[in-house]
């Protein structure tokens, strides 16, 4: 097929855009974590200055170091913020998955008008702003809050539970602002099958769970695995979230992060970290992009 | 072997299945014949147990099945749509039932290949059922279905997604294969003649319930009512009334004047209406060479509808009545021998005429 102007037009302004707007910030951020502190404007050395030319150049590569990445070694607190949020992005993606699973099960078994609607109401939150939901849940997990409110008046606990500024309440936040991302992808999948197969299953002697297991779940598993990955990744580099409901004694790595740039201006090791998470979800990425080209195979 | 006692399934207000009993014998080749709705396929849901019957009971073998799930019947069923476990390869899809057995793996191995080799599957095993062509997923799905061994195997519409030509030797291998194994089996089925070709006894329904339960040749030849002759195959069908009917046969007047003599006819009493059934390739037809003769009619070529192997002509003849009458084209010609509004003449012989009484 000859390609025309017009075909070129319409792949090349995404890629230009991605190039100029994620590419480029990207290797500035690489260039930054290679870098040293400095009480400068802006605060790392070297500063690349194009105008000394080649000479130029040739000192500030010389001048990049590895010190930013050294440092992420030396100190456990960057390594535990590391392991803490790929737990707790672990953690919620399996809860959302097993919320998710079900919801997502009903949703695409539910006869035609009534699933449209349903559906509609599971995208219904996104029509508010993330942040004013997430200080909604503040509201709700405070000391005096609607939660503590209906525990005391159903007499399951005597004193307010201490909800806030705990790991808790940042599951909470994250299963509650991801569940769409998880319920969509696998109702997608689900909602494809044809139930048929079940009753093949049942025909051939399996009881109903066991044709969950051989029949529903891998069926299912492109929306499990798409749903997954579309959480998982988010999760672990998550800031707002932890920020807001999280305490201060444990940092996941977007508040990490947050705090070297802002509090602690060290650019060059905020710029590693960013680049170390990166390479830390790079594996799940790949898995995800690959399961896509799959699907999209699959699907025909 | 299987026995419905006035099994009846309704959704909503529409009874798919209507107070309906029968028995189907072992080793029989059965079909259940119909239109679409008429609740052939609710009744073989019921019997593999993905309907629950609201009355009557079904009887496998001298007991009711009411209580049994469908995981548990012994009855196995090919799916209209094949229902194939896409992630599964050939040999895994076949193997599926025998592993919910519990049996050893040689012994699932050696099922399935043997399976495999029945149907002629040999190098197919590895494939996934999306890289098969239609014939070889209906011969896999079969043989999954096939592979468990059932008391009764229940095919609906197993050839529905075929082309003629591969439908046509699908339905002798069925046959073939039904006689080798010697499985009951129960087909539902819309097309009259692959009920005809492959069953050894047809059940035609209509509405939820059972028209006719007879001989392929029985439900052909003498339909027991209007219904039924009017759905298998091609019929001429005239409203009369009877003017004679004693031990020596029955005389029906038709409206338009004509008189047709049959052989005595139950049920057929003097001065009832009544209906004459001719199937059009019991009518000869002939271009007018010598004179009149009395038992004849004669008309006038309406439309010719040629087949190849038969065509069928459309005639109106000189009292007013159309009626279709097939000859079989035994000479290789192009040129028909009756055109469009050639004079033609009409005759049958007696036992042609079948009468029926509703």
């Amino acid at each position: 097929m000859k390609r025309s102007w017009s075909m070129i037009l319409v792949v090349a302004v995404p890629y230009l855009w991605l190039a100029a707007f994620f590419l480029v910030p990207f290797l500035i951020v690489l260039k930054i974590s290679l870098s040293q502190t400095a009480l400068a404007q802006p605060p790392y050395l070297p500063v690349l200055d194009l105008a000394a030319g080649w000479r130029g150049l040739r000192g500030f590569v010389t001048a990049l170091s590895l010190e930013g990445y050294a440092l992420l070694f030396s100190d456990p607190l960057y390594l535990f913020s590391y392991l803490k949020s790929l737990a707790i992005g672990a953690g919620a993606t399996a809860i959302l998955l097993l919320l998710g699973f079900p919801l997502a099960y009903a949703l695409a078994r539910t006869p035609q008008p009534a699933q449209g609607v349903l559906l509609v109401l599971v995208v219904l939150p996104f029509w508010t702003s993330f942040l004013i939901r997430i200080y909604a849940w503040m509201n709700i997990l405070q000391r005096d809050g609607l939660l503590n409110g209906a525990l005391q008046a159903l007499g399951v606990v005597d004193a307010p539970i201490p909800w806030l500024a705990t790991d808790a309440a940042v599951m909470i936040g994250l299963v509650y602002s991801y569940l769409p991302f998880m319920v969509l992808p696998l109702y997608a999948s689900l909602q494809k099958m044809d139930t048929a197969l079940l009753e093949a299953a049942a025909d051939l002697g399996a009881p109903a769970w066991k044709t969950f297991w051989l029949v529903t779940v891998p069926l299912a598993r492109p929306g499990i695995v798409a749903g997954s990955l579309l959480c998982f990744i988010p999760i672990v580099g998550e800031f707002v979230i932890p920020d807001l409901l999280g305490g201060s004694q444990s940092l996941m790595i977007g508040q990490t992060l947050w705090i070297e740039f802002f509090g602690n201006k060290d650019w060059p090791v905020a710029s590693a970290l960013a680049v170390a998470l990166l390479a830390v979800l790079l594996v799940p990425i790949v898995l995800y992009q690959r399961q896509q080209m799959r699907a999209l195979e699959g699907g025909r | 072997m299987v026995r419905f006692e006035d099994v009846s399934k309704r959704f909503g207000a529409t009874a798919a299945v209507d107070r309906l009993s029968l028995d189907i014998f072992p080793g029989e080749f059965f079909a259940l014949l119909g239109p679409s709705g008429c609740g052939k396929t609710t009744l073989l849901r019921m019997l593999a147990g993905f309907e629950t019957p609201d009355e009557g009971r079904i009887l496998l073998d001298g007991s009711d099945i009411a209580a049994v799930p469908p995981h548990r019947r012994p009855v196995n069923m090919m799916f209209q749509s094949y229902a194939l476990f896409p992630h599964l390869t050939v040999a895994g899809n076949i193997a599926f039932g025998l592993r919910q057995e519990g049996l050893p793996k040689t012994e699932i191995a050696e099922r399935v290949g043997a399976m495999m080799a029945l149907l002629q599957l040999g190098r197919l095993g590895e494939r996934r059922p999306d890289q098969l062509s239609g014939g070889q997923r209906q011969r896999v799905a079969l043989a999954r279905s096939l592979v468990k061994r059932p008391r009764v195997l229940l095919l609906d519409e197993p050839m529905a997604a075929l082309d003629r030509k591969l439908r046509e030797e699908t339905q002798f291998e069925l046959m073939d294969l039904q006689a080798r194994l010697g499985l009951t089996f129960v087909i539902v089925t819309h097309d009259q003649e692959e009920a005809m070709k492959v069953a050894d006894r047809i059940g035609v329904m209509n509405h939820g319930r059972l028209v006719q339960v007879a001989l392929p040749e029985e439900i052909y030849e003498k339909p027991n009512s209007r219904w039924v002759a009017d759905f298998i195959g091609d019929v001429n069908l005239i409203e009369g009334r009877v003017t004679v009917a004693d031990a020596d046969g029955v005389v029906v007047e038709a409206a338009e004047g004509i008189r047709f003599q049959a052989d005595a006819t139950d049920g057929a009493k003097t001065g009832e209406t009544v209906w004459v059934a001719l199937r059009p390739e019991k009518i000869a037809i002939a271009s007018i060479t010598d004179g009149k003769r009395a038992d004849a009619l004669y008309g006038e070529v309406l439309e010719i509808g040629y087949r190849g192997d038969v065509s069928v002509y459309k005639v109106r003849l000189d009292n007013g009545l159309v009626m279709k009458a097939a000859a079989a084209n035994t000479m290789r010609r192009v040129a028909q021998p009756f055109g469009c509004n050639d004079r033609v003449v009409l005759s049958w012989a007696r036992d042609a005429v079948a009468v029926l009484t509703r």
